[in-house]
């Protein structure tokens, strides 16, 4: 039996408390093949992979390895047994260069040549065969949510995996690396490597995999040979009825709201800032921001979103321009802020809902007076948020560490479109969430479009800015495209500008 | 072995293990109790007896518990927002340095006006000389770790200058000792016969305004924001160098008050051995109240009996007053490990 079978994962069964995270769930990985593991959030995706690389420890059933049973909970055993993980939040140390982080803990304790040449140039062959483009010698803390995946997944690769797992690995790649990643994922399957690749994204899933295994509420409800399936199935497997995308009507464009003539900002460490862009947000129109991660993206939100006021340029909001440009000067123009990072920037862990429902505008009238909070008056609003946009969680008073992301999403976005913004800045609003709170971050979005809002749509993931977007800008370097209108361009033709063609010229046409 | 963290830990977790480390301290002091050659059970109950014993004790632990609430309050308002002021001490002597200052003689004024007056400046004192490692942290980035360290030695060998120079009692017979402040400015007595002084009314009135603070006003909500996530804090409009400014100038100014308060209510002279580390017992004091502004009245007199209880048992047991620099240091190290265990589980593989 186990001679087909690279990996095996026995009835494993993880509870925590009262919540069955994994019920008796079996998978066997074969050699050279991709598996695909599919479903929601919360679905037990990440505990499962979590226990078959020793971060958990399953209460029932047993991970194979080669045949050899790992002793459970020792993450060291299968990393000595060739299984490596790309996690989906990022383990690196951010004060260490590239190559530090890669080589952390494979390095010869004791030895008199440190062997940091030989690294190198391994991590260096590496990178280019991958075509994973990182500077070795970049400290991780300067750079892009997009670089450290791909520092992630040379780190395993840098061990000699045999067995590779990926959770949401092409997350923030261009249409044309993602292609790259799976021809070397191809590469890597066709020299014995297994690899199983969790993505919401079902197309790739499609693309790359040779299986599907679904999992629904911590049990496997199905298990497909890719070619005998199809997205619109294996949605419905996952979400145990089929889900829509919400359906998008054709935009009504207004008036400029925000306006951007000629706005430069300074580098953040390796990131470009912005070189002298010019954009104009208009009433009830999404405007997308294609681009690679880390081509100044950060930079747009950071702006937009009053955390950097323009070095040289003006902006203009609602005709005026302001003279300090903050946060707190932001939300009080109405521009809703959905951060890129909900966990870091968008909440604070330990406080509960209903003082992250505030955290905006805990002055305001609405719940402070004279410097004194109403306590009661900011329940009755994080009470409202909750029920309005279905923020699964025990009450108010629950520390919002305890919520799922796709929940903690929708709380941040009841925050922001209460208070009815008329201009949305959404950086990556859906980023590691599930088919169904996609769906409703979506629809919400567009609803507050069709309601006269100017969205900003920041997103690594072309097809969201395809589907969404009334315009569509590329942003590479620091510099920003001309604005394409909806279906003038194919993803491909996007892809070309994404790699940072094309803007010495359109320079020289305007 | 490794720690898996626990998502929402159950009250008697919560209580329990903080309980815990209070009996293992009582059990390793007992240990050593043993070791000094005393019997200890007498020992327990010498400690507790000279603490809580009679009237006289209790009051004695009460005085003594004065400067810790408020150096203890320094210390949880500012770590609430991660700024680290280790230098209760030098603020504490601010205080008495300005109430001595100011009420030996310069203001001749009657009580009413004179004690608040004073009481008010020395919180001024104590807040801008903590401003100024606030400044360095905000404007520079200077680690106030280290500039509020370094200010403690800095600023007693400035007492201890002043003391033999331009503040040192003529009538002092040659002790580096300040003149005794105006009767005017002495704290008065809570009841008419009883050593305690008012000072410890104050500390109680700081410990619950700090809670109302915390809890219920913006600046509060704002410190305890950018002491959990300051990045998200920023991102939110709160104006992260601000509270810290405003973090610093409370801390700085409770910590001061405990130097009023000792030669105020206390000592009625400024001397170089006005707190024996009342500034740096403070933070142990706060970590025990698990930073919370009740809980370190309660953590205070705990810490203050032990002192108090240790002292007198140490005159009738024959064993050593260190046992109470044992039992402080067990009692905070355990309690560490507890808050540790409340939020963490340990997985043996």
């Amino acid at each position: 039996m186990a001679r087909d079978g690279v990996l095996r994962l026995n009835d494993i069964t993880k509870r925590f408390g009262k919540l069955i995270a994994n019920d008796a769930v079996s998978l066997t990985l074969h050699r050279g093949e991709v598996v695909a593991l599919l479903g929601e959030n919360g679905a037990g995706k990440t505990t499962l992979m979590n226990i078959l690389f020793g971060q958990y420890t399953a209460d029932q059933g047993a991970v194979e390895v080669f045949g050899q049973t790992l002793p459970p909970g020792n993450p060291r055993a299968a990393l000595d047994a060739g299984v490596g993980m790309v996690h989906q939040h990022f383990t690196l140390a951010g004060n260490m260069t590239v190559q530090e982080n890669i080589t952390l803990g494979v390095q010869p304790l004791f030895s008199l040549r440190s062997g940091t040449q030989t690294a190198r140039k391994r991590i260096v062959e590496l990178s280019e065969r991958f075509q994973l483009k990182v500077n070795p010698d970049a400290r991780v803390g300067s750079l892009t949510v997009g670089e450290r995946q791909r520092v992630e997944i040379l780190k395993a690769l840098y061990r000699d995996v045999k067995i590779l797992i990926l959770d949401e690995p092409t997350a923030v790649l261009t249409p044309q690396e993602t292609e790259d990643l799976f021809a070397t994922l191809r590469q890597a399957i066709a020299n014995g490597l297994s690899i199983i690749f969790i993505s919401h994204k079902l197309h790739e899933v499609m693309a790359i995999s040779d299986r599907v295994v679904v999992l629904r509420h911590g049990k496997l409800v199905g298990e497909v040979n890719t070619k005998d399936t199809d997205p619109k199935a294996m949605s419905a497997m996952m979400m145990g009825t089929s889900a829509t995308p919400p359906d998008i009507v054709p935009a009504q464009p207004g008036g400029v709201l925000l306006q951007l003539d000629r706005v430069s900002t300074a580098d953040i460490g390796n990131a470009p800032g912005l070189k002298s862009i010019s954009l104009a947000l208009k009433a009830g129109q999404i405007t997308g921001l294609a681009g690679v991660s880390g081509n100044g993206q950060a930079a747009l939100a950071d702006l937009v979103g009053g955390m950097q006021a323009p070095d040289a340029g003006t902006l203009t909001v609602n005709g005026d321009t302001p003279t300090s440009w903050t946060p707190r000067e932001a939300v009080a123009k109405g521009i809703a802020r959905i951060p890129e990072d909900r966990h870091k920037t968008g909440t604070i862990a330990d406080f509960d809902l209903t003082e992250n429902a505030i955290l905006e505008r805990y002055n305001s009238s609405d719940f402070s007076a004279s410097g004194w909070l109403n306590w009661r008056s900011a329940r009755d609003y994080a009470n409202g948020i909750i029920e309005k946009y279905d923020v699964r969680c025990p009450g108010a008073d629950t520390r919002i560490r305890l919520l799922s992301g796709g929940n903690m999403q929708k709380l941040i976005l009841g925050r922001v479109l209460e208070a009815g913004p008329q201009i949305i800045l959404a950086n990556q609003p859906v980023r590691g969430l599930d088919i169904g709170a996609v769906n409703y971050v979506h629809s919400q979005l567009l609803a507050a479009r069709d309601a006269g809002a100017a969205v900003l749509l920041i997103s690594e993931d072309l097809d969201e800015i395809i589907t969404l977007s009334d315009v569509i800008h590329v942003i590479s370097e620091g510099r920003l495209s001309p604005g394409f209108t909806r279906g003038e361009m194919t993803p491909p033709e996007l892809g070309i500008w994404m790699a940072g063609h094309g803007f010495e010229e359109a320079a020289v046409a305007s | 072995m490794r720690l898996e963290p626990i998502a929402n830990p159950t009250l008697p977790r919560r209580l329990g293990l903080p309980a815990l480390a209070i009996g293992s301290t009582v059990v390793i002091a007992s240990l050593l109790a043993m070791m000094a050659g005393a019997n200890p059970f007498s020992v327990l109950g010498l400690i507790l007896q000279g603490a809580f014993g009679s009237k006289f004790a209790i009051l004695e632990t009460l005085n003594r518990a004065t400067p810790l609430i408020f150096t203890g309050l320094a210390a949880a308002v500012a770590f609430r927002a991660k700024f680290w002021n280790i230098g209760a001490e030098a603020q504490l002597y601010s205080g008495a340095l300005i109430t001595v200052v100011l009420g030996t003689g310069l203001l001749a004024w009657p009580s009413p006006l004179l004690l608040p007056v004073l009481a008010l400046a020395a919180v001024l004192a104590g807040a801008v000389l903590l401003l100024i490692p606030a400044l360095l942290k905000t404007r520079f980035g200077v680690d106030e770790v280290v500039t509020t360290l370094l200010f403690n030695f800095i600023f007693l060998l400035f007492i201890s200058m002043l003391l033999e120079g331009p503040l040192k009692d003529p009538m002092g017979m040659g002790w580096p000792k300040s003149a005794r402040v105006l009767p005017e400015a002495r704290l008065p007595r809570i009841v008419e016969g009883l050593r305690l002084h008012w000072g410890f009314g104050l500390a109680i009135l700081s410990a619950i305004a700090v809670w109302v603070l915390q809890t219920r006003s913006t600046l509060g909500y704002e410190m305890r924001a950018v002491g959990n996530n300051a990045e998200a804090a920023r991102f939110a409009g709160i104006p992260v160098n601000t509270v810290l400014v405003k973090t610093a100038l409370l801390s700085g100014g409770l910590a001061a008050l405990a130097g009023f308060s000792e030669v105020a209510g206390l000592k009625g002279s400024l001397t170089l051995d006005l707190s024996p580390g009342f500034g740096y017992t403070g933070i142990i004091v706060a970590m025990l109240a698990l930073l919370n502004p009740i809980g370190v009245i309660f953590a205070a007199l705990f810490v203050a009996g032990i002192f108090v209880g240790a002292d007198s048992m140490s005159r009738a047991a024959n064993v050593p007053t260190y046992l109470a620099d044992i039992m402080l240091a067990t009692a905070l190290l355990f309690m560490v490990l507890a808050i540790m265990l409340t939020r963490f589980r340990v997985v043996r593989d």
